[in-house]
């Protein structure tokens, strides 16, 4: 996909006027977020479940080869073929490579992040092969050409009007000629379409919740059971999984189940919740005759053990991004690549380096809110932080704000000469400003002013008037 | 070091105020209710000289080195205090849970700046939790919504004690706002840096504002207050903005925060 972090402010700016997705935004959010509180109300144990979460997920970073190399030997135990790969290429490499061995044409595919990542459909349609996205949203910002906004919710930007006119102009071809209005009957709709496109598929790609080392499964959530269609139906399965998606054992994963639904949705658990164990075997009636798992690295490795270790533990139940101010103001295309919202500008920092995402970690008011709602209470606001800290050491973009911050050290360290100056600068500009409370204009800080006024000192300091009025000096 | 004052119990707790940067400069006021908050509820209060500002700017710059000069400068001021007291989340949260990560490599300092951050606390809870206040004597007649700031919110654990000193206001009727957890879109150098955003968020707050239709916004946090303050002028709108210990202290009797001087 075509990255545009580098133009983060523009299209910030063109998110912020875009009102039909604003109306959609504005819809989203309060759903979002009062589900999740109602889910996380109703279990008193919650927080202690976040506590376990967090030292599972610890663990299994900590002895992270043990557990993909256990994941591997019982997937090739149950059948199944396990690839590793480095970046994204090599995964488009190895995931081409198994469907022209198995002679495909068509691919249906499950909702799964880590295909965006590698920008998979770009790969199989480049190859000729016909992609078909199963799940509702993904299937809707499909037809409209564009890439989820959000990572449980890709079509989270997308009105119902908008979802009626998409509908409307692909589906004729199948004989749907009617502009259908209603929730209801839009995904019947979808589902009558998708439902000869899971038949004829000769590959299934779906994407990994969590990769069960002890067993070999991978664990699947979804709402709409086209999971199921998409590993079952064709005669290949493909599972996409980043490395940091193992976990040991079954209990582990009710854990993790039990804190990502609540936390993603407000749900107690999702509507399908599937292991899936490999291929056919001899006597099942269906399944798919090959089962292959890529595990794709892509920078991962090289986050153990750092400063930004933390973010490994990601489950992607996208409760930052919910209750994110500036996620929810600007959407999550402004971006400018896969992942949106704070755990998207951390990851999106690391992964492609904040020399090509420079505003990421920047564009954030450091309120903590996605820290306090994480499952797995990962420090973001603190990794944001850090990203600024390795930015700032580094220079480029941003030095003017450098120089204006030594300047501002060169007083705030020299407290008498600090507070000499403060009160020339208060008398001053409460002089210019006369009686008014506001000025409409700010010298070395417009940005300010472009939205607010700026109110006026009172006009003397603090310090002048306890100095004057109780005389002590220390 | 202070002269020792002989009106006062000497076993008063000691307190020193930090004013914070932003009160020093825009409203000495908050500062001076304060000031008389914690004179009132027994405490004896120095303003030490050295103080200028928590050094927060650099922090979330990244620039850990600047923060670090200036957070020598508060740390040696405030140290001869038993407790550290500011009119604001954002700034004690700086000294309470950052400065000792600010100096995890020096352990010198990093032994001072925890012996600081350990007796930092933001004055409303300073005033509850501390010191046991439930009541204070004012009065205010209005209508009034708090805005929670979100460092309070989240690094102080502020957010029932104000409520609990508001109630005891003589006049005042507080209103809570719908989204009480959400960000006015202030977060120091963001509100200048990413001034579209930044505006959207504080005019989606002073949305929030309007429909609780309350006459008077109060808030922790000085920062939050100049944002509010500047949309709701920019917007026109006359909800009056002040500090919470303004109204606690009885000393809102001036012009509110970005009102004319109408005197």
């Amino acid at each position: 996909m075509k990255v545009t972090t580098q133009q983060f402010r523009e299209e910030a700016r063109k998110a912020l006027g875009d009102e039909i997705l604003q109306r959609a935004l504005a819809k989203a959010k309060p759903g979002f977020i009062n589900k999740r509180k109602k889910a996380v109300d109703a279990l008193p144990e919650f927080d202690a479940l976040r506590a376990d979460a967090r030292a599972i997920t610890e663990h299994t970073l900590a002895h992270l080869d043990y557990y993909l190399e256990r994941f591997e030997a019982n997937v090739v135990a149950n059948g199944g073929v396990v690839h590793w790969a480095r970046t994204a290429d090599e995964a488009n490499q190895i995931i081409l490579g198994i469907c022209e061995a198995a002679g495909a044409h068509s691919v249906i595919k499950g909702k799964s992040m880590i295909a965006e990542e590698m920008a998979l459909n770009e790969s199989l349609e480049g190859a000729g092969l016909e992609v078909v996205e199963t799940d509702l949203g993904e299937y809707i910002i499909q037809l409209a050409e564009e890439h989820p906004s959000h990572i449980i919710a890709p079509a989270a930007h997308k009105t119902r009007e908008q979802i009626t006119e998409l509908f409307y102009k692909h589906h004729r071809q199948y004989g749907k000629t009617e502009r259908q209005t209603e929730p209801k009957a839009l995904v019947d709709e979808a589902r009558s379409v998708l439902r000869d496109k899971f038949l004829n598929a000769d590959v299934g790609i779906t994407g990994a919740n969590f990769l069960v080392a002890e067993s070999g499964a991978n664990v699947l959530v979804t709402n709409e059971g086209n999971g199921d269609l998409t590993s079952t139906l064709p005669r290949v399965h493909i599972v996409t999984a980043a490395i940091d998606k193992v976990i040991p054992d079954l209990e582990d994963l009710s854990t993790l189940l039990r804190v990502l639904a609540r936390s993603a949705t407000g749900q107690e658990m999702s509507s399908y919740t599937t292991l899936y164990n490999g291929p056919r075997r001899p006597g099942d009636l269906d399944g798919p005759e090959e089962y292959h798992v890529v595990l794709l690295d892509n920078g991962r490795s090289a986050l153990l053990g750092s400063e930004f270790h933390e973010m490994l533990r990601c489950i992607r139940c996208g409760a930052c991004l919910n209750h994110c101010p500036v996620y929810g103001a600007i959407g999550g295309h402004a971006y400018g690549w896969v992942y949106p919202g704070p755990m998207g500008a951390v990851l999106t920092s690391l992964m492609l380096g904040t020399d090509e995402a420079p505003d990421l970690a920047n564009a954030c008011s450091l309120n903590g809110r996605c820290n306090e709602v994480c499952p797995l209470r990962i420090p973001l606001p603190r990794m944001l932080r850090d990203l600024r800290a390795v930015q700032f050491h580094k220079g480029g973009r941003g030095v003017r704000g450098k120089f204006a911050l030594q300047v501002w050290v060169f007083f705030a360290s020299r407290p008498n000469l600090y507070h000499a100056s403060t009160s020339l600068m208060v008398k001053v500009w409460r002089r210019l400003a006369g009686k008014r409370g506001v000025s409409t204009f700010a010298p070395f800080a417009g940005g300010w002013t472009a939205h607010r006024d700026l109110p006026v000192p009172e006009g003397k300091t603090f310090i002048q008037r306890w100095k004057r009025e109780r005389g002590r000096t220390q | 070091m202070t002269e020792v004052d002989e009106t006062i119990d000497p076993n008063a707790p000691r307190v020193g105020l930090f004013v914070t940067c932003i009160a020093d400069l825009y409203r000495p006021n908050v500062g001076f209710a304060a000031l008389y908050l914690l004179e009132e509820a027994g405490c004896r209060v120095d303003v030490p000289l050295g103080q200028t500002c928590c050094g927060q700017p650099a922090w979330n710059s990244g620039d850990q080195d600047s923060a670090c000069i200036v957070a020598k400068t508060v740390i040696k001021s405030f140290e001869p205090y038993p407790y550290i007291v500011a009119p604001s989340g954002s700034c004690s949260g700086m000294i309470r849970i950052h400065y000792p990560k600010l100096f995890a490599t020096d352990s010198k300092w990093r032994a001072r700046a925890e012996a600081v951050a350990g007796r930092c606390y933001e004055l409303t809870s300073f005033l509850t939790d501390v010191l046991g206040v439930d009541a204070v004597s004012a009065r205010y007649e209005g209508s009034v919504t708090y805005h929670d700031s979100c460092s309070g919110l989240r690094e102080m654990g502020v957010r029932e004690q104000p409520r609990r000193l508001l109630k005891s206001v003589d006049g005042l009727e507080l209103r809570e706002l719908d989204e009480r957890d959400a960000c006015c879109g202030f977060g120091g150098a963001f509100s200048v840096k990413y001034p579209d955003i930044s505006g959207r968020l504080v005019s989606d707050k002073c949305v929030d504002i309007a429909s609780t239709q309350a006459d008077t916004v109060l808030g922790g946090d000085l920062g939050c207050l100049l944002n509010i303050a500047g949309r709701l002028r920019r917007e026109g709108k006359h909800t009056r903005v002040f500090h919470i210990a303004e109204v606690l202290a009885d000393m809102a009797d001036l012009p509110g925060v970005g009102e004319d001087d109408t005197s």
